[in-house]
Parts: C-alpha cells; sequence; structure tokens
C-alpha cells in the first residue's frame, strides 16, 4: 500500500541548487545575502539560525512563493524563475505556523489538497486514506481538525503533502511550539521519510537539525555561514572536541585549540582530538570533574555565529 | 501524471462551501435567512410598493456580496491557515484559484439565490428577456465584486485588514447605490455620489427592464458599458496585479 505513495522511490534526483540568492525588500532590509549552497539526493537539509536569519525567506523563494531579487536556483535541475510550473509539480510545502483548516475532517484535509494537485476524486480520497495510515493518524480520519491536539495537527500538515507526488517537501520550522513527546514523534517520522524524499527543513532546534539532518546550514543576518555535514561543520570551526571544565581556575596551555566562552558563560576548550584526550588525561589524574565531547551542534552554531557577529562589531 | 483543472477547482469549491456546510449545517440556513431580512424591511416600509425592486436588489446584493466573502474568505485562507502558500506551490494556477474560490462562494450563495428566485417568481413574474437582463447583470457584477475581491484579498496580512476592506465595500458597493430602491427616491446632490459605484449603474439596467425606471437608450447603453467595464476591466487587473508569488 505504501508503494504507490512513494513512487518515486529509486529514481534520480538533482535535489536543490542555490547560486547567490539575495533578497532586500523595498524598506531596504536585505533578507538574504548571496546564499549558496547545493544537495542532490534524498535526505533532510536543515537550516538553522535565529529568528530574522533568512531562513523563511530562503524556503518561500526555493518554493517559488517569492522572487529573489538576484541570483537563481533550481529544484530537481528546474530553473524556480524560468519554469516555476514545473517546479511546482515536485515540490509541496509546509508553510510556518500553518495549521489545517479546523471546520475540515482530517480525511477532507488531505484529499483537497490533492485535488489542487491535480488528483481525480477517487484516487485523492484513496491517498489521502493511505497517508493519514502512513503517518499513523488513521483514527482521526473522520474527526474535525480543530478538535486535534496540536501534535496530530502538525502531523496532518506533513500528512497532507506526503500524499502528494512532490518529491522535494519543504517544512518551515515544524516542530516549533510542539511538546517534547510530540516532537519527538515527528522526529521518528522524519528519519523514516528521508530515505524517500529530499526534504527541506527548517528550525531552531538544534538538537533537531543534529538528529535529523545530512546536510546543515547555518544562517545569520540573511547570510549563510556554513554548509555540510556534521563533519564538514567541524572542519569549518578548526577544531574537533569540547573540554568542559568545572574548576575555572584549572588553565592548560593548549597547543592546537583556544578557551571560548559558552553561551551560559562557562569556560570551555575547543581543541583537536589528540589534545582533548591529553587534556582529559590530566584531568582525570588530578580527579577534576570535567566532561569532552566532539563538538555539538549547538557548539558549532554558537562559535559561528558569535565569531560572525563579533566581525559585524568589529567592521562598525 | 495528468493532472485536472478541473479537480483544482473543485478543490476550492469542497473547502470553502461545500465541505463547510456538511460539516455545519447552521451556515445553510444563515446562508438562507441573509438576503430576505432586508427584503422585509422594504417591504414593511414600502408598504409593499417596491418588494419587487428589492427582490431585484436582492439578486444583485447576493452577487456583490458573493465577491465580498471571497475576499475575506480568500484572505482567512492565506493569513490564518497558509492555504494560498501551499497553493502557490502547487500546480494551481492563480487563476484557477481565483475561479475555484469565486465560484464557491456561487455556491454558497445557492441557497440564498433560490429562495430570491422564488420570491421573484411569486412578485415579479418577469418574461424570458427581463430574466435573461437580471441574470447578466448579476454575472457582469459577481464578476466585478469577485474580481475586486481577490485583487484585495491577496494584498491584506490579518484579519483586521481584510474587515476593514468588507466594511468599505459593504458601503460603496451595497449601501450608497440605490439597490433596493429607484435612484430617483435619492435626493438630488446625492445621486452624483451613488453614480460613483458600479452597482448604481446595475441597479439602474434591472430596475429599467422591469419598468420601474425608464432609462433613455442612450443612458441605458451608458449603464451597460460601465458594468462591462468594470467588470472585466477590474478581473484583468486582478489577474495581472493580485499577488499570488510574493515580490
Amino acid at each position: 500500500m505504501l508503494l504507490s505513495l512513494l513512487r518515486h522511490k529509486g529514481k534520480t534526483m538533482q535535489g536543490i541548487s542555490c547560486e547567490n540568492i539575495s533578497k532586500s525588500y523595498d524598506n531596504g532590509k536585505k533578507a538574504l545575502d548571496s546564499v549558496s549552497f547545493g544537495f542532490s539526493d534524498r535526505g533532510i537539509i536543515s537550516i538553522i539560525g535565529r529568528n530574522g536569519a533568512g531562513k523563511t525567506t530562503l524556503t518561500r523563494i526555493l518554493a517559488t512563493e517569492l522572487m529573489p531579487s538576484a541570483g537563481n536556483a533550481s529544484i530537481d535541475g528546474i530553473d524556480i524563475l524560468k519554469d516555476p510550473g514545473k517546479v511546482r509539480e515536485l515540490i509541496a510545502i509546509v508553510p510556518q505556523e500553518s495549521r489545517p483548516i479546523g471546520w475540515l475532517t482530517c480525511k477532507q484535509a488531505v484529499t483537497t489538497y490533492l485535488l489542487y494537485r491535480g488528483y481525480g476524486y477517487s484516487e485523492a480520497s484513496s491517498r489521502a486514506s493511505e497517508a493519514l495510515k502512513k503517518i499513523g493518524i488513521e483514527q482521526y480520519a473522520n474527526s474535525l481538525a480543530r478538535r486535534l491536539s496540536g501534535g496530530t495537527k502538525r502531523k496532518l500538515t506533513i500528512a497532507t503533502v506526503l500524499a502528494s507526488d512532490a518529491k522535494i517537501i519543504f517544512l518551515d520550522e515544524p516542530t516549533t511550539g510542539l511538546d517534547p513527546i510530540s516532537r519527538n514523534e515527528l522526529w521518528n517520522m522524519l528519519e523514516l521519510l528521508k530515505k524517500d524524499y529530499l526534504i527541506f527543513l527548517t528550525t531552531h532546534y538544534l538538537e533537531e537539525a543534529e538528529r535529523l539532518a545530512d546536510k546543515i546550514g547555518i544562517m545569520e543576518m540573511g547570510n549563510l555561514l556554513a554548509f555540510g555535514s556534521m563533519d564538514d561543520l567541524r572542519k569549518k570551526v578548526d577544531y574537533e572536541y569540547c573540554v568542559r571544565i568545572n574548576d575555572k581556575r584549572k588553565k592548560f596551555e593548549l597547543k592546537d585549540g583556544k578557551y571560548i566562552t559558552g553561551r551560559d558563560n562557562t569556560e570551555q576548550i575547543f581543541t583537536s582530538k589528540s589534545e582533548a584526550f591529553e587534556i582529559s588525561k590530566q584531568l582525570m589524574k588530578e580527579g577534576v570533574s570535567f566532561s569532552s565531547n566532539p563538538l555539538s551542534l549547538e557548539d558549532i552554531f554558537y562559535y559561528i555565529v558569535k565569531m560572525r557577529l563579533s566581525e559585524d562589531y568589529e567592521e562598525k | 501524471m495528468k493532472r485536472s483543472r478541473f479537480s483544482q477547482i473543485i478543490a476550492s469549491i469542497l473547502v470553502n462551501s461545500l465541505y463547510a456546510l456538511k460539516n455545519y449545517p447552521v451556515t445553510l440556513v444563515n446562508s438562507l435567512l441573509a438576503p430576505i431580512s432586508i427584503i422585509i424591511v422594504i417591504f414593511f416600509v414600502s408598504k409593499g410598493s417596491l418588494v419587487g425592486v428589492a427582490i431585484e436588489g436582492g439578486l444583485l446584493t447576493a452577487m456583490i456580496g458573493a465577491g465580498t466573502s471571497l475576499q475575506m474568505d480568500v484572505s482567512h485562507f492565506k493569513n490564518d491557515f497558509k492555504i494560498q502558500d501551499m497553493v502557490v506551490s502547487s500546480p494551481t494556477s492563480q487563476l484557477t484559484y481565483m475561479i475555484g474560490m469565486a465560484l464557491s462562494e456561487i455556491v454558497d450563495s445557492i441557497p440564498a439565490l433560490l429562495v430570491l428566485g422564488v420570491l421573484a417568481l411569486v412578485f415579479i413574474k418577469p418574461t424570458i428577456m427581463q430574466a435573461t437582463t437580471i441574470a447578466f447583470v448579476m454575472l457582469l457584477m459577481f464578476i466585478f465584486s469577485s474580481s475586486l475581491g481577490f485583487l484585495f484579498s491577496t494584498f491584506t496580512t490579518d484579519i483586521i485588514e481584510s474587515r476593514a476592506y468588507l466594511g468599505i465595500f459593504s458601503l460603496i458597493l451595497t449601501t450608497i447605490p440605490p439597490i433596493y430602491y429607484p435612484i430617483t427616491y435619492i435626493p438630488m446632490p446625492f445621486q452624483y455620489l451613488a453614480y460613483l459605484s458600479p452597482t448604481t449603474y446595475a441597479a439602474e439596467i434591472v430596475q429599467n427592464s422591469m419598468g420601474y425606471l425608464q432609462l433613455t437608450p442612450l443612458n441605458l447603453g451608458i449603464d451597460f458599458a460601465v458594468v462591462i467595464i468594470a467588470a472585466f476591466g477590474l478581473l484583468f487587473i486582478s489577474y495581472k496585479h493580485a499577488v499570488w508569488r510574493d515580490r
């Protein structure tokens, strides 16, 4: 039954390619500044950044909802400016803050979206049932959407786009406002779906991106500061490990690393794997409590964004 | 995959009209009662003498109401549910969405139109020629008001803004124009104000066809020209300038 929902499974995909996309508004505000990246596979691209970093603007441009001021992009090899009609056959979006229409039942909500995509009524209806089953909310098929919990509503919006023939799905902050359990359920679902779709996911939950994404983009003030896998991002900051020492008096002469003030004003050492190992050995000998981990996305995000902000500050 | 434009139009009719009626039948009662209320008032105030004009006015108002409701509904879908964003990024075109949403408003108006149609048959007893004229003018006013409604809905960013437009459109299109009575009932300097609204010209055509107003052929021609230009001009402007893919 699931096979009919995954008709594009196994077909080659050219993914998303984005070249120097910029967006400025009439009031002079620059929302995006020469954003470039590419990804040509199934999986999840996650764009992280603070509120107002430009994530939604980038999503809306790629989903052919908003015209860029400069630059271009292609979706599965099709130019979003020259042929938006063809692009729209391949993509589907769950916009930020979208919610199902309250007076529709779940099945009616999915069915009407499929009708908008041009399916005949009977096929739309049967695909809607399959999609609700696939997402695990078939028991709500005849329930009015307004009566659903927040998590189920979000699942319904995702089921809506997954029921279609779109192979590239844009999810703009799909887990914002969800409780931890609902969020975890959605993450499990996305982990399964990424085998069959290219999912472009924006979020400000760093653990969401770290857990789900194959490629992560870090955005700040309209700039894409870094893009790549977790390993690529670690290389980008030149460090591999983070050592956190509870005793602030404890200092080391660092060969490879440097002291960084963390977001909670704790002092931490970013360094190479070997130096982290040496420091750890010494701290263990001395009985000082510490933690040593590969750099997390959170570490990298704060480091990169902070560097950028201090550069801007110095420029000013 | 072969995509059906018919399905895309039906989607709007289902989501904005039929599913709402099915899941909330009380909306049907409202739809039936809305056009009758003012006719009752006119009936009592004029002691029955203006009931025919009022019924014609009700028919025109139903068409204009479809357009103003379209403005509210498209705006609601766009700003509160983000449905328009999902549709823009789908194979449905702007024109197809516009037609579908406009037709959904007509479907919503069917109960009211049926009631008004029965009242017209009972109180006016129009000839085929008169019925055709009324239907043609109703169609033009529907094109005009739904184009206006769609155009403005795509500019709105909040329900408060939509409500403001609704109030302004209702005033210009249904309150100021002499829809429920002949224009001669309006004192002279204010008649000029009424002529600023295309609805006045539409009402004159309908009232002339039923004999409530005697227009010269030139005036009738001018009235038709104004209504046709307003309808198709606004349809063109709406198609060209409604905000579909944001800039």
